[in-house]
């Protein structure tokens, strides 16, 4: 099953970016005023 | 650099308008296919002698319409028109995203064409042939380069949840698409797959049930995220569960995979990963579906008049409904029954008629009229029609194959006291014949409703017009 090293060490590596990417948004402020992102997109 | 597109004061409806259209027509072809190999499954002397009618050559035909170019176009048009919506801009470059219509839209007349003739790699939702897969890559890049192009310039700080599903889907899909597809090409329309064995039946499930996972899923429920609190006239229930709702899928996502080869050559262990994972999947799809359901909480009324909000709340409960069966269905014990029956059929097809099928409708619903400068479909009634005709098609199909499958999966497994089997394996689909029948009719229901659906939209966009909705300027950019 030599596959799995290249399948999993992948999965890993897309794991780190995942939250590298969580990362970013939280303290990009993506997050800091959640509640009223959900009204926005109504009013356009 | 200057990015001429970030100053103007229009959207580009057009490239939605054209693949919003193709969504219908592809539709209504994919779902033809599929009454056609239903029927052959039946009456299996209806593919006429001809090779090119064959079932072997058909069946991918029809699932690559279905996923590909009814749920890719779907996946274009909803992507990018709620993109430039959420963003307040108009899409980088109007060259690459013309690009990606027609060069997605060559790839689909391409699979029509070779896969009748018999071209194919002989992985399942992948059958194309290198060429193709090159060109696929091509406008898979510059779908990135215009969606991910038009976040960098969004003129709203905030990027909308229903763009994190699309824009994972977008970078799941590329990595899925080069990692199964590595091939070795032995002629123009021959390749050989890099991996072999068990390795390739690996990456090929890494990649099938990947594609379930983000194509499937992860882009309709962007889909979910803007087009239901849009037809509901109320934002989503909690934001915040939709932003873990994303975050818990994709981590959980890619390990699921080795599910679909329970009791195979896979070593033990993989498979027992694949099944934690698939059941770990069922807190957050679940999270997601009563995150979209509950947006309608105090306003369940609009379900009495609202056709459109039924498919897309009846898409949610078909989402709950087949993220629950699946997880079970990849409990080992359970898959010991029902794998390679047509349990599996089933529940692939209660994701895909009643989910992404539900979801893409109700969406292009919402999305059509607008695109010609209308706020109703031409005939509400039709949506009401469709509506039904749709639902009731899914139930009589599902309950076919979920009878026929369990069936299959007994008379399989069952032994006489000597260990000798009890039934021959042509018995079993002597006995699932009436399910077969069965599953033609409320396919044929779906696709009539689907007809109906095309119709209306000619009718609608005869009696429009293509308008260029400008992009609002009082937006607060906060």
């Amino acid at each position: 099953m030599d596959i799995l090293y290249l399948l999993v060490p992948l999965s890993v590596v897309l794991v780190f970016f995942i939250i590298g990417g969580i990362w970013w948004a939280i303290h990009s402020g993506q997050f800091d005023d959640i509640d009223k992102e959900g009204e926005r997109i109504l009013k356009d | 650099m200057a990015i001429p597109n970030a100053q103007a004061t229009t959207f580009n409806d057009k490239v939605v308008r054209q693949f919003a259209i193709m969504t219908v027509v592809w539709g209504v072809v994919g779902m033809l296919v599929g009454v056609i190999v239903a029927s052959q499954l039946a009456w299996p002397e209806l593919n006429f002698g001809i090779s090119f009618l064959s079932f072997g050559r058909l069946r991918p035909l029809h699932t690559n319409a279905v996923i590909f170019a009814f749920g890719g176009c779907a996946l274009f048009a909803t992507s990018y028109y709620c993109v430039q919506r959420t963003c307040q801009v108009r899409l980088i470059s109007d060259k690459l995203a013309a690009f990606t219509f027609w060069g997605w839209q060559i790839i689909i007349l391409l699979a029509a064409v070779t896969l009748p003739l018999g071209y194919t790699t002989g992985k399942e939702y992948a059958e194309l042939e290198w060429p193709i897969d090159i060109l696929i890559t091509l406008v898979w890049v510059a779908y990135a380069i215009v969606f991910f192009g038009t976040i960098g310039i969004r003129k709203v700080r905030h990027i909308y949840v229903a763009n994190w599903f699309f824009g994972a889907m977008i970078l799941a899909v590329a990595l899925l698409h080069l990692g199964n597809s590595a091939e070795m090409p032995a002629s123009l329309m021959k390749s050989y797959s890099a991996y072999s064995g068990v390795q390739d039946a690996m990456v090929q499930w890494w990649y099938g049930h990947n594609a379930v996972g983000f194509f499937l899923t992860a882009g309709f429920l962007g889909m979910v995220y803007y087009f239901i609190p849009k037809q509901a006239g109320r934002p989503v229930y909690s934001y915040r569960l939709s932003v873990v709702h994303f975050w818990a899928l994709i981590f959980t996502y890619m390990w699921a995979g080795p599910h679909h080869l329970h009791y195979t050559a896979l070593p033990d262990w993989t498979q027992s990963i694949g099944m934690v994972f698939s059941l770990i999947l069922l807190a957050p799809s679940w999270g997601g579906m009563i995150n979209g359901i509950m947006t309608l909480s105090g306003a369940w009324h609009k379900l009495r008049d609202d056709p459109i909000l039924r498919f897309l709340i009846v898409s949610l409960s078909f989402y709950g409904m087949s993220t629950f069966e699946g997880p079970m269905m990849s409990i080992k014990t359970v898959n010991a029954l029902s794998h390679y029956t047509d349990w599996t059929v089933g529940h692939v097809h209660s994701g895909a008629l009643g989910w992404v099928g539900m979801v893409t409708m109700g969406s292009m619903y919402y999305l059509i009229p607008r695109l010609f400068g209308r706020t109703q479909m031409f005939s509400v009634k039709a949506i009401e029609i469709h509506f039904y005709m749709a639902t009731i098609g899914i139930v009589l199909y599902i309950a076919a194959l979920w009878i026929a499958g369990v069936m299959q999966g007994l008379m399989w497994r069952s032994m006489n006291a000597d260990g000798t089997l009890t039934y021959t394996f042509v018995e079993s689909v002597k006995a699932s014949y009436p399910f077969y029948v069965l599953r033609v009719i409320g396919g044929l229901l779906y696709l009539v409703g689907m007809i109906i659906m095309l119709w209306n939209t000619i009718k609608t966009a005869v009696a429009g017009r293509s308008v260029n909705v400008t992009i609002p300027t009082a937006v607060a950019h906060a």
